[in-house]
């Protein structure tokens, strides 16, 4: 155990000392002042010369916050996709691994001290990120999402299930292959829960199973489903779910929270993509 | 051979990539000193060290590293190694790269800056402590394996090309830590193709090519076979056959006769033989063969 918090140290004394921190820390400040400035925006807009309701202010910074934070979303995940895939695969190519394998400490202690390390500098950066923004947004325009806890787990669960897949890759692909496959497959998860949504509103069973399949395989754009779903006021998701069907394949809309279960297999996906990060890393030869 | 023992063991070790054989039947044992192994590029050497560290698995054979199994914790916690391919974390100080290493070695935290303290020292890096890796010139990051790979007095040390980025005056350095280490009992195991070096360091040596042993044993034994020049006047036909039953017959500018592949035991048997018939022998100059001499013939055969 101690060699893995030793491991771990180093990742998140390396994200500090090479100056990743601060960059994503820099430019989150950006987005955030972004951000407080379009929402601030909202209470000048007028309809015909009126002001808007407050019904209407609230519908429109709710969504104003569901495209942030689906930016937000995408920024944490290939954030932590960009770290974890040359975690292993960057220390084995320039040797660094080499000296450190020759300690006392076996392949898994390795594996898992890298995944706790990065597991903390995506859940730190995104918890801090996402929680000054959402007391940003209130601040300015008094809206409060209905679920915000709910969403941070979502969020935080999309980018370390995107983590532990670049970390897997990572243990036999070379960083920048491991990146771009981990990227390609987060794009197709996305668009499979489009397709799935699709398949949804035209009652289509192989295309709707298209998407359940690739919300299983890759749990990415299932848990971002339940991020906007936390996001969304109760009278918005009133007024989509009278659209029908068809509003599935919104990628910007929920009706409903992931079942539960989905949810366990979600932390059952990272937990088992984590022992096959250990079981290839082991039977890989440095 | 029979089977091996000591502190580095290799039992009929044999290693495949593929189509291409890096180790073929490698059996050692080292259980004091100096040992070097040689062999030219592409021999095995690293090989040979990664499947003691059980960095990488062989595919037939067994052994063990300091007692323990090739890879395992008692093992490796008993060792230092620097790798060929030496890179250490360039965002860390020299002192916090050792400070890493001392905790990943299970060194107690209270010895940590002595023992980081007496490391630099040793590898000539005293003053730069507190300098980060990544300003380091490759020499100086090869003095910093050095020091990792000495942390905490190991009983083996394994070095994998230990002077490839050194200049001369590190080298010199890199050969008294050497003796320092014999001297205190430690096992070295040195891989190099640097044969000047490893003559100067090394007890016993083992001379690998494409991954089989050709030559194993004392530096002293290995170097045995030797050449001889004669020089003697009246050396009839019979004279020179008789020679010719020595070693390979060299006829050199100034009239005198080199005699190759003589093992030294054999030179006054020699010496008797030519004057039996009928010679007279004005010097006998036993040659002294270099180990690259015996290398190069090693590999060429």
């Amino acid at each position: 155990m101690r060699a893995v918090l030793v491991v771990a140290r180093q990742v998140v004394n390396e994200a500090a000392r090479r100056r990743l921190l601060l960059a994503l820390v820099l430019l989150t400040l950006v987005v955030i002042a972004l951000t407080v400035w379009g929402v601030s925006r909202v209470d000048d807009l007028r309809n015909a010369g009126q002001p808007l309701s407050d019904a209407q202010k609230k519908t429109i910074v709710s969504q104003l916050l569901i495209l942030v934070m689906f930016m937000f979303s995408w920024v944490l995940s290939f954030a932590a996709l960009f770290v974890a895939a040359p975690a292993v695969s960057g220390e084995l190519e320039s040797g660094v691994a080499l000296a450190i394998l020759a300690r006392p400490i076996s392949r898994a202690e390795y594996v898992l001290g890298k995944w706790l390390g990065l597991a903390a500098v995506v859940v730190v950066y995104g918890l801090t990120a996402a929680v000054i923004e959402l007391v940003a947004v209130q601040a300015v325009s008094g809206y409060q999402p209905p679920h915000p806890v709910e969403f941070l787990g979502f969020v935080l669960g999309e980018g370390l299930v995107i983590l532990t897949f670049a970390l897997a890759l990572s243990t036999r692909l070379a960083g920048m292959v491991g990146g771009v496959v981990a990227a390609i497959l987060f794009g197709i998860a996305w668009l499979g829960g489009i397709v799935g949504g699709v398949g949804a509103a035209f009652n289509n069973a192989t295309i709707t199973h298209v998407g359940t399949a690739t919300k299983l395989i890759l749990p990415t754009d299932g848990l971002w489903r339940g991020a906007v779903w936390s996001l969304e006021p109760s009278l918005v998701i009133a007024a989509q779910s009278q659209l029908g069907p068809a509003v599935a394949a919104n990628p910007f809309f929920a009706a409903e929270p992931p079942p539960a279960p989905y949810i366990a297999w979600a932390m059952a996906w990272i937990a088992a993509m984590l022992l096959l990060a250990i079981w290839s890393f082991r039977s890989r030869e440095v | 051979m029979a089977v091996a023992t000591g502190a580095i063991r290799l039992d009929h070790v044999t290693k495949r990539y593929a189509k291409v054989v890096a180790l073929d039947d490698l059996s050692l044992s080292v259980d004091h000193g100096v040992f070097g192994f040689l062999g030219p590029n592409g021999a095995g050497k690293t090989t040979a060290v990664k499947i003691l560290l059980g960095l990488t698995r062989p595919t037939r054979g067994s052994g063990s590293l300091a007692g323990g199994a090739f890879g395992s914790k008692a093992s490796l916690g008993r060792i230092g190694y620097l790798p060929e391919l030496f890179r250490y974390q360039s965002w860390l100080t020299a002192r916090e790269v050792l400070a890493l290493h001392c905790e990943l070695a299970g060194i107690a935290r209270a010895r940590w800056p002595s023992e980081i303290d007496r490391i630099l020292a040793t590898v000539g890096l005293a003053d730069r402590g507190t300098s980060r890796v990544g300003t380091f010139s490759k020499g100086m990051q090869q003095r910093l394996g050095l020091g990792v790979a000495l942390l905490d007095d190991p009983a083996v040390v394994l070095l994998d090309e230990p002077t490839s980025a050194l200049d001369p005056v590190g080298r010199h350095d890199v050969r008294e830590i050497i003796r320092v280490l014999r001297e205190r009992g430690t096992i070295v195991f040195l891989n190099s193709h640097l044969l000047s070096e490893v003559e100067q360091v090394c007890d016993a040596v083992a001379i690998v090519d494409r991954g089989k042993v050709v030559a194993q044993g004392d530096l002293a034994q290995l170097l045995r076979t030797s050449s001889v020049r004669i020089r003697a006047s009246g050396i009839s036909r019979d004279a020179r056959a008789a020679m010719g039953r020595f070693g390979e017959l060299d006829d050199g500018a100034d009239g005198a006769v080199l005699i190759k592949g003589i093992e030294r035991e054999r030179i006054p048997d020699l010496v008797s033989a030519i004057v039996a018939s009928g010679a007279r022998v004005y010097a006998v100059e036993p040659q002294h063969e270099s180990l690259e001499e015996r290398f190069l013939s090693l590999l060429g055969q």
